[in-house]
């Protein structure tokens, strides 16, 4: 950093700090955004897109594309052949023999994992195609839970690395053991994180092309950073880092984090383009976005804190298991790490073991989700404090007092280096204005009335500015040590002064609606005495072209503090340039001048001012007249990383970010103990994010966040079955909360500005994805008066939280099925038919009979004894899908038992029946009873979820009401409990 | 009876902004890709395409639609809003526009155009709302940045502000 | 095994789109094309299952520019026409006296940009077992108004609907009218549900008829269908046990976000609080 850099400080009463309306706006409420869709490509640009897999782990035996590039409009299909001869596995942060291509070559792990590519002359022509391509596959086992991940014996996604634990270390700083046996109490949680994501409206959009003369490729698309994923892209596709071009286009359409995910499509989509010798450009549509972009990382969590018979915290002791998917994508196993110096939270606890695993699972991998790393720390780590005040009976603001952190800067003990807060003001602020002592009023009314209400907090350190080198903690001090050093945290910014003055500005943020083109303007107008309007800013970022480096992009919260401070700086140097030219002409002290609406002057002689055109001017027309040696043309790119961010010691000590806000978040709420629903009846969030540039658009970042936390909290989640089927495909599936759900929190701030930035501002974007849902939870646990929660706490969950016992069901009514778990699609029944067993058992497994019974089936081909092909159109209404399907019979022990399979696959995905049959005489005819479990998996299942159990038993009771009616039985007698019912009361149905 | 044959381009117009347009297509292209890749009107975006996130949201006949449910053959003859058409009458912001950057009502912008289509056709069938009708009106899209807050004070204040310019 | 897999599709099959301009034309294409035609009126369910091609009908035949299907008409009962929205009907000024059921189920439905698109009787011959729609009809103990080359015959709602997605309509028939009975004198009638958020689809939702005579209440979003039981006044712990016994009698689904439990609690709470207000 130059001296000079940190000399200038702009006067209180410019631009920065004031809530401009923003410049982004004109263009977006015109609908004259120019986002990445909007982008015209190309004459000739073709379309794709993608095949993904139905399974959740298979052998990939063929992949059959004749039949699709055979149809009229279609040009290529890119496979995985393809991809093993031109690019290379993803490199990824740990060692590991993993590999991981842009297309599944041998193995499919997930739902949703591509494993081609159609390249057409329309998206409408590509999906066409997909449904000619023909895949043989293997099904094999599959892991979808952390705990099946890692039993022994399991199946194992990777077989190089001969185990689903990817990724393992221990850390030990201070005395843990010490403090633990010291202390009076040891209190404890175990808690889950689940997976959701952010989902952004605007989906991914890549367009690349291939440039045969050179072998480079040419990308445009929404990816948004980290850009040190540029060189994983790059190092994939085999090209110099020059060859690969990455251009972002002006508007985002949200990105929170999740479009680092598509960096592996933007390799699939360059070599598409380079097989198909055309431009090629990929949408993805929202389908594909839920279902295989991105997540958060779900995690599980040991947590146990010492801790004395005060109050005081003395150690804490993590043990953190991470589920990343089917693939350790990067940044992984970074979800763990971004915390890790920070693990502490607000805290002065100086003793800490932990214990991080990264785990592989038949799911979609996992990456950058807002909050990244947050929120699994702090729903552990808050909820735990809830549950310490409640054992030691303790009012928790003064537990909070008692531990906070109290002095800054403050060294925590894994390395994180607070750098500003008064975190008991903060908390003091939320209580007084927030009406913590009247929430406790209302609780008291309410309970006493026998309402469940509860009041739950959160505190949270929120990092921003991401140290490059936190990632590398995953490995031993030995291996860093081979690896080569990695710190800092890079960010750029360049100003500029045409040759009629006026000033622009390019910045590596890749912006997401965020408003940075305001808030540069307000920086860079304010630091040369100029209006923001006259300040043009550009971050539309050519990797070839414009200033950028591994750091770059729009992530942890950086913006205010570091590519702000970036743009501050550079804006500092051209003033400087200016004001030395001007002092020359003025025959006045550089230091004496002022830059004030677009003139500059003399302290105090605004009569003997020049326009700051005229000056700058100077620099492109006349460079003779510069001093010698002054760089001729007016143009400063600033190169910024904060000081304090060091690669891992050899301690594992580490500072993960530059700099440190603060979050304190009061919530209460009232459940409906007939419906399970959680009402917020008052969220109080107070926050201290250093320097506000823009407090409206601070505000925006809160409102913002906490939306998404309390989606986190109360509706979203990515479901998974047992059966590795992915649940939560649409928008009906996954939920985001609405207007109607989201109500308006109350926002406090404080302002401790970070000496360690250029402005002091830090990030405020991601504290209450980080809050909110520890807060909620603490407020439902309260209220619930249970100590575990799970989130999202959806009704369902609530309503069994509560745990009241359901009336029996009258005489005479049986519950109609068994209890089984959500997801599982069983179905149970029984069929009185007018024929003997024998000659129920005989049409059941002659495959005439079979192929009549089975819904939809056009005949059954024999392939081994009691085996069979058929095609069978299966469905519900007008859902309707041909499945290729083998059917078997087995465990035949005739005229009483036999098992019928039935698998298949079709453009919906694939599904599995298995399941029982006994037959019983009864009187002339005989009793079926039937006990079946069915699987679906693919695109059905995952669009089709809340439809599923109705159709499968549909399906299922379908089969036998038709054997009844095959031999000529009367209407079968199915037990349809409510036709007694409705029968008894008169009712009609 | 017309028909429109699977597999070959038709002729499609309608009066889109007030000005007659025209565009080929098959009879399964979607309003939403038919305005965005036929008519280069791309300020109506694309989110889900099965209905649910509102995006793509535009008047027919100055109803609401969503773009991505209905095809473009079914527009043929109509009258078809988007944002692009909005405006104060000599080219600036009108008055939701402005009240949505007054009040911060967006940030990516990606759900904005929908918003605003939805805010003209609701502020016209229920010229006094109250924050209760506005918050349903609006659980028909879906907005991952703001919170929805600014959004709800901006059609509250301008509803307020066009009921007493009609009034005066 | 082998098979096709298809994409994770957003952009409809291809098909024949026929603008029909009389109610004549349209059931002669579906004389002719059957099953393999689809009625798109609103397209508000029909549109979603082609963009991700779970349906794939050969032929769409479009009715909203048939004359006369655009009516409302209240003689006996409310007679509304095959392409009439659902806004329109919630529009209508009479409204909240002819069906107050239907006036207080309406807003409901999805959302105010879905109404204006989705029509009343699309809705009703879509058979989602969540929609309020079909519940109205079936509490209402309306009538179905079916069309075809060979003529009309009405069905009642129990008989109409016969399962998930699953109506008695035949495939060369088109869903024309519907018939929502008026309400009667001394008939109070409410509706309840519970959804995850505004505007999805019913965890449960429940349209009750009460008169001096008896409660008729109907439960939608937990059987296959919309299911109807009638009941003499009932009240007190009675009415628990009826509520009771109708929950358990329910085939109830279970899906990942409520589970059979959780609909047989609703049946039983919303029930209970329902038929309190209406029997006050």
């Amino acid at each position: 950093m130059q001296a000079s850099d940190t000399d200038f400080r702009p006067p209180p009463a410019g631009h920065i700090g004031q809530p401009l309306e923003r410049v982004e706006d004109a263009a977006l409420l015109r609908g004259a955004g120019r986002y990445a869709d909007d982008v015209a490509c190309r004459e000739g640009t073709l379309h794709c897109a993608f095949l993904r897999s139905p399974h959740p782990h298979a052998r990939l035996l063929e992949v059959d594309a004749r039949e699709a590039l055979a149809l009229p409009g279609v040009h290529a299909v890119l496979t995985g052949e393809d991809v093993l001869r031109w690019s290379s596995p993803f490199v990824v942060g740990v060692k590991q023999p993993m590999e991981h291509w842009c297309l599944a070559v041998d193995r499919v792990r997930y739902v949703g994992e591509p494993l081609a590519l159609v390249v057409a002359d329309s998206r409408y022509v590509a999906e066409d195609a997909l449904e000619l391509i023909r895949v043989r596959y293997e099904t094999l086992p599959h892991v979808v839970s952390i705990g099946d991940a890692i039993a022994a014996g399991a199946p194992v996604l990777h077989g190089k690395v001969g185990s689903n634990i990817v990724a393992e270390r221990s850390f030990r700083y201070g005395e843990p053991e010490a403090a633990f046996a010291a202390a009076a109490h040891r209190i404890g949680i175990d808690i889950s994180y689940p997976r959701n994501s952010c989902t952004p409206v605007e989906c991914g959009v890549v367009v690349a092309e291939y440039a045969e003369q050179d072998g480079s490729y040419d990308v445009l698309s929404n990816f948004m950073g980290p850009f040190s994923l540029h060189a994983v892209m790059a190092l994939a596709l085999g090209v110099p880092g020059t060859r690969l071009r990455h251009r972002s286009p002006r508007d985002s359409g949200g990105s929170f984090g999740v479009k680092q995910s598509l960096f592996p499509y933007i390799v699939a989509v360059c070599l598409a383009a380079r097989k198909a010798r055309a431009p090629v450009k990929w949408t993805e549509d929202r389908l594909e976005h839920l279902a295989a972009a991105t997540s958060a990382t779900a995690r599980q969590t040991r947590l146990e804190a010492a801790v004395a018979a005060d109050g005081r915290i003395t150690a804490l002791d993590y043990d953190q298991i991470d589920e990343c998917g089917a693939y350790l994508r990067a940044p992984e196993p970074a979800t763990l790490y971004r915390m890790h110096g920070a693990l502490t939270g607000a805290y002065a606890i100086a003793n800490l073991a932990v214990r991080n695993r990264s785990v592989l699972t038949n799911k979609t991998p996992t990456g950058l989700v807002r909050g990244f790393g947050g929120p699994q720390v702090y729903f552990a780590l808050e909820r735990l404090m809830q549950r310490i005040a409640a054992e030691l009976g303790m009012d928790l603001p003064e537990l909070y007092r008692r531990n906070f952190v109290r002095t800054f800067p403050y060294r925590a003990a894994a390395g994180a280096l607070y750098d500003s807060g008064d975190y008991a003001a903060a908390m003091s602020l939320a209580c007084a204005q927030g009406g913590w002592e009247e929430l406790r009023t209302r609780r008291q009314k309410a309970r006493a009335e026998g309402r469940l209400y509860g009041i739950g907090c959160a505190a949270v350190v929120e990092p921003s500015i991401s140290n490059m080198g936190y990632v590398s903690t995953a490995l031993t001090a030995a291996e860093r040590a081979r690896a080569g050093p990695k710190s800092g945290a890079i960010a750029t910014a360049t100003v500029g002064v045409d040759p009629l003055g006026a000033v622009s500005v390019i910045a590596a943020s890749t912006p997401a609606g965020q408003g940075h083109a305001t808030v540069l303007a307000q920086i860079v107008a304010e630091t040369l005495g100029l209006a923001p309007d006259d300040i043009t800013v550009n971050l539309e970022l050519d990797t070839q072209k414009d200033a950028w480096t591994v750091a770059s992009g729009n992530y942890s919260s950086r913006f205010a503090g570091a590519v702000a401070g970036a743009a501050f700086l550079a804006a500092g140097r051209i003033r400087a340039r200016i004001a030395g030219c001007a002092a020359r002409e003025l025959g006045a002290p550089q230091a004496e001048l002022v830059f004030a609406n677009g003139r500059i002057f003399p302290r105090g002689e605004p009569q003997r001012a020049l326009s700051f055109r005229r000056v700058a001017g100077v620099f492109h027309w006349s460079p003779a007249q510069l001093r010698a040696g002054e760089t001729p043309a007016l143009r400063e790119t600033a190169f910024w990383s904060p000081e304090s961010l060091a690669a891992p010691d050899d301690g594992d000590r580490i500072n993960p970010s530059a700099a440190y806000g603060f979050v304190f978040d009061l919530c209460a709420v009232e459940v409906d103990r007939d419906t399970g629903r959680v009402r917020i009846d008052r969220y109080v969030s107070a926050h201290d994010a250093g320097r506000l540039l823009n407090p409206m658009l601070a505000e925006g970042q809160i409102r913002g966040g906490f939306a998404q936390g309390l989606g986190a909290a109360l509706y979203e989640e990515f479901a998974y079955s047992t059966d590795g089927a992915f649940l939560a495909g649409t928008l009906v599936d996954y939920l985001v909360p609405t207007a109607c759900e989201t109500p308006d929190p109350v926002i406090l701030h404080m302002e401790s500005p970070s000496p360690l930035t250029p402005l002091g501002a830090k990030g405020i974007g991601e504290g209450n994805n980080m809050s909110t849902p520890a807060a909620i939870a603490n407020a439902v646990a309260d209220a619930l008066g249970v100590r575990d929660v799970t989130l999202p706490l959806t009704p369902q969950r609530v309503l069994e939280l509560l745990g009241e016992a359901e009336p029996p069901p009258p005489a005479g009514l049986r519950q109609p099925h068994p209890a089984a778990g959500t997801n599982v699609l069983a179905a149970e029944g029984s069929v009185t038919i007018a024929a003997s067993p024998e000659a129920v058992f005989a049409a059941l497994t002659d495959p005439q009979s079979l192929a009549r019974i089975i819904p939809g089936c056009s005949g059954l081909q024999g392939i081994a004894p009691d085996r069979y092909r058929a095609e069978v159109v299966l469905g519900v209404g007008p859902v309707k899908a041909r499945y290729t399907a083998e059917i078997a019979l087995s465990a035949l022990q005739p005229p009483h038992v036999l098992c019928l399979e039935g698998r298949g696959e079709s453009m919906l995905g694939a599904a599995h029946g298995k399941g029982t049959v006994r037959l019983e005489a009864a009187g002339a005819g005989t009793r079926l009873s039937y006990d079946y479990r069915t699987e679906v998996t693919g695109k059905i299942a995952a669009v089709g979820s809340r439809m599923l159990e109705g159709a499968a038993r549909g399906v299922i009771a379908g089969i036998f009401d038709r054997l009844a009616v095959l031999l000529q039985a009367p209407a079968p007698e199915r037990a349809p409990w409510w036709r007694r019912w409705t029968g008894r009361t008169g009712g009609g149905a | 009876m017309k028909r429109y044959v699977a597999g070959e381009k038709h002729a499609v117009a309608f009066t889109l902004n007030g000005r007659e347009r025209q565009g080929w297509c098959e009879p399964r292209m979607l309003l939403s890709d038919f305005l965005r890749q036929q008519l280069g009107a791309t300020g109506t975006h694309v989110g889900c395409e099965h209905g649910v996130c509102g995006a793509c949201t535009v008047l027919i006949n100055d109803e609401p639609a969503r773009a991505c449910l209905t095809l473009a053959v079914q527009a043929e003859g109509a009258r078809v809003d988007t944002v692009e058409g909005l405006h104060d009458g000599a080219g600036g912001l009108n008055d939701l526009q402005q009240a949505f950057r007054r009040h911060h009502a967006l940030q990516c912008g990606f759900c904005t155009s929908g918003i605003l289509m939805s805010c003209e056709a609701f502020l016209r069938h229920t010229p006094c709302p109250d924050e209760k009708q506005v918050r349903e009106m609006l659980s028909g899209h879906l907005c991952r940045c703001t919170g929805y807050a600014g959004i709800v004070k901006a059609i509250l204040e301008v509803a307020a502000s066009r009921r007493e310019a009609s009034h005066a | 095994m082998d098979g096709a897999d298809g994409g994770w599709c957003v952009k409809p099959p291809v098909f024949d789109y026929l603008r029909v301009d009389t109610v004549d034309e349209a059931v002669e294409l579906l004389a002719k094309y059957g099953e393999d035609a689809r009625v798109l009126a609103g397209g508000q369910s029909l549109l979603p299952m082609l963009n991700m091609r779970l349906a794939q009908p050969r032929v769409l035949i479009d009715i909203t520019r048939c004359a006369g299907l655009d009516r409302i008409s209240a003689g006996g009962a409310l007679e509304v026409g095959a392409a009439v929205t659902q806004a329109a009907l919630e529009r209508r000024g009479t409204l909240q006296a002819e069906s107050p059921l239907l006036a207080r189920a309406l807003p409901h439905i999805s959302h105010f940009q879905v109404r204006s698109r989705g029509t009343v009787c699309g809705s009703i011959a879509h058979a989602e077992p969540s929609a309020e729609l079909p519940l109205v009809l079936a509490a209402l103990n309306g009538s179905v108004s079916l069309r075809s080359r060979k003529g009309r015959r009405e069905l009642g709602a129990g008989a109409f609907f016969t399962g998930m997605l699953a109506t008695a309509r035949r495939a060369d028939e088109l869903v024309e009218a519907v018939r929502f009975p008026l309400a009667g004198q001394g008939e109070r009638q409410g509706f309840s549900e519970f959804s995850l958020r505004h505007g999805d689809f019913a965890v449960v939702a429940l349209a009750a008829s009460v008169t001096p005579a008896r409660i008729r209440l109907a439960v939608g979003g937990v059987d296959d269908r919309p299911r109807v039981v009638e009941w003499p006044r009932l009240s007190g712990s009675a009415l628990d046990d009826g509520l009771n016994e109708l929950a358990w009698s329910l085939d109830a689904r279970n899906d990942p976000h409520a589970s059979a439990r959780q609909r047989r609690q609703l049946v039983r709470r919303l029930g209970r609080e329902l038929i309190g207000v209406l029997c006050a």
